[in-house]
């Protein structure tokens, strides 16, 4: 295909992803150069009959003006990186100094807001992952030995976790874990605690998080397990019935050496996908102990008198940097298969 | 698997059909659950005493008068206004999968028939753009929307939903014409077509498989989003996602939660039903990215 035939078959699309995708990146980093402007004080003498008092005052007027002028708010250059709610260079230097162990140190680095978001999402990521890729591995195989017609509405069952938004999944799994819910009551007659309440707890609230996510992701990992399935050669597997060979031996030794490639696939989408978590967040009501970097930026923006874009667009380049990192082995892996294919 | 060889033993069947149902139950009764409840009170669904009230109905029967109602989802649709945001809804989700399916289908028709090395390029400048957090960039969003005075109407968001399903879009649709062949739009050219009368009599025939897939993506993005549509609309213009969520309300004031049990029904009935309808695409799209990273 010619290069300006190309150009204008893809000049739509491409135009899109640019303005739309590759600037909002752009313009969140000019936003983190910048901070909000400061208000603009001003001294005013104030007179009454008991003698006169100069206050400070906010100078609406100028600060207004002020805005109108810069609505960006100030340069700050990197400043907005280094503060409290980021990387905190500050705070850790005095923590390093002042604290006498590792354990109050770490203690210390884990109560500042990004390090804390930052432990929750990859402690999310990471302990969803696993049981997601076994739990779909298991029940693709199950689904896949059942009879022909019993498959379709099956294969409906399993994947409606997937389907619906992660909001409304999370809600509708909040509201049976309610202490006030089916799951709840039933918890709490299983543990015979009447105050036992999965939200008491930080680390139960961790907890359901992540069952919530394995419930979620399980779907996704089961559906592509399961077409993988149907691509495992027959032959092998009759040689080894042949040579006597158990089902297990069979599952051990000719399918799962076969699904490798597709487990990584598996692997490194889950991750992505869950390193942005945030609306099981918001569904299970957990802000207060479980804070994901996405929940961060969601919360810079959300109030609307006044959005925090310094703060919200330094975070962002962050989250872009740690998702980049998982990014790459997925960037190796296509760049190894168009390799191949040419 | 059809050989006598391989039959299954009678443990095995049976293990396996206890699992499933197990895994089955775990996955469908949270929905069934939520739309039982759905026709009760409050007192009901979120009962103190005894969760056997959701089930039985006992605080509804006294305050309604018999043990199910819909007085939820009446109430929910006028004046919780969930009929505002359902239509907001639809119109962004045909807008979105109309446009994202007319752009994707040209851009990936050419991705997949150039020869040149930049196709490569911009396959994975697709790839990394798919994999930016939906967050990062409402909030690269926001300022510049504000500043042009578009933030909070339907056709930003619709615009914003359509560039962000681009990368997918291109990677299903990219390998799906990956797999017609490339003599049959060749054959055209040489009878003396443009690229264009090619594209618009040979390949738009053929290409119905892959684009019913690809545009059943784009309307599950654009009907499950959150992150886009809470932030980028104001109130007045909430899809039903956001809508729902300020239902449960803030710590200002408290919503109705009742609503937001029966608006969540009434937002996942008509997906369930399109994807029980479509589910064999869904699944050979899912495999195609599988295939296809």
């Amino acid at each position: 295909m010619p290069h300006r035939t190309f150009f204008w078959f893809f000049f739509p699309s491409g135009l899109a992803m640019l303005l739309f995708i590759g600037l909002p990146i752009i313009s969140s980093f000019f936003q983190s150069l910048h901070i909000e402007p400061e208000q603009i004080l001003m001294e005013v003498e104030k007179c009454d009959p008991f003698g006169c008092k100069t206050e400070t005052k906010v100078d609406i007027e100028a600060t207004t003006k002020l805005q109108e002028e810069q609505p960006l708010g100030r340069f700050n250059g990197l400043g907005t990186y280094g503060d409290r709610n980021h990387l905190a260079f500050d705070e850790i230097k005095e923590a390093w100094t002042n604290s006498s162990s590792i354990a109050e140190f770490t203690d210390i680095l884990l109560n500042l807001p990004f390090y804390k978001a930052l432990l929750f999402t990859l402690t999310f990521c990471f302990a969803v992952t696993p049981p997601v890729v076994v739990l779909g591995f298991i029940v693709a195989l199950s689904v896949n030995t059942i009879t022909k017609s019993l498959k379709g509405p099956t294969i409906f069952g399993v994947i409606l976790p997937m389907i619906v938004t992660p909001l409304i999944g999370s809600l509708v799994l909040f509201w049976m874990i309610d202490a006030k819910g089916i799951l709840g009551s039933f918890i709490q007659f299983l543990f015979d605690d009447p105050n036992l309440s999965l939200k008491s707890s930080s680390q139960l609230t961790w907890i359901t998080l992540i069952i919530y996510g394995i419930w979620h992701n399980t779907p996704f990992a089961f559906v592509v397990f399961y077409a993988a399935l149907q691509t495992v050669p027959q032959d092998p597997i009759e040689a080894a019935i042949i040579d006597g060979a158990s089902r297990y031996e069979r599952v051990r030794h000719i399918v799962i050496p076969h699904l490798y490639p597709v487990a990584t696939f598996i692997i490194l989408i889950c991750l992505m996908d869950n390193f942005r978590v945030l609306e099981p967040i918001i569904g299970f009501a957990a802000e207060g102990v479980a804070q994901s970097l996405s929940w961060m930026i969601y919360n810079d923006l959300r109030s609307e008198n006044k959005m925090l874009f310094g703060s919200a667009g330094a975070t962002s380049m962050l989250t872009i940097i740690g998702v980049a990192i998982l990014l790459t082995p997925v960037l190796i892996r296509t760049w190894r298969e168009f390799r191949t294919e040419r | 698997m059809e050989s006598k060889i391989n039959r299954y033993s009678k443990q095995l069947i049976l293990i396996n059909s206890f699992f499933i149902l197990t895994w089955l139950i775990v996955s469908v009764f949270p929905f069934i659950w939520t739309f039982w409840g759905s026709f009760k009170v409050k007192a009901d669904f979120f009962s103190r005493a005894d969760w056997m009230f959701a089930v039985t109905g006992v605080n509804t029967l006294i305050e309604t008068g018999d043990t199910s109602t819909v007085k939820a989802y009446v109430e929910s649709w006028t004046e919780g206004e969930f009929w505002k945001a359902t239509m907001n809804t639809i119109i962004i989700t045909v807008s979105v999968v109309t446009i994202s399916l007319f752009l994707g289908t040209l851009g990936a028709y050419a991705l997949s028939r150039s020869t040149y090395k930049y196709t490569f390029w911009i396959l994975i400048a697709a790839l990394i753009f798919r994999a930016m957090p939906h967050i990062t960039l409402v909030s690269g969003y926001l300022f510049p929307f504000f500043q042009l005075n578009v933030w909070g109407i339907l056709p930003t968001t619709i615009i914003v939903l359509v560039a962000i399903n681009q990368p997918f879009t291109l990677w299903l649709l990219y390998s799906f014409f990956k797999t017609v062949p490339k003599e049959l739009d060749e054959s055209a050219l040489i009878d003396g077509c443009t690229y264009f009368q090619a594209f618009r009599f040979v390949i738009m025939p053929v290409m119905w498989p892959g684009v019913v897939t690809a545009g059943l993506f784009s309307m599950m993005l654009a009907y499950n989003d959150f992150t886009v549509t809470s932030l980028l609309l104001n109130q007045q213009n909430y899809t039903m996602v956001p809508k729902i969520n300020a239902y449960l309300g803030t710590i200002e004031h408290s919503g109705n939660y009742m609503w937001a049990v029966s608006s969540v029904v009434s937002a996942t009935a008509p997906l369930f039903m399109i994807i029980m309808f479509f589910q064999r695409q869904l699944i050979s799209g899912l495999t195609a990215g599988a295939v296809k990273g």
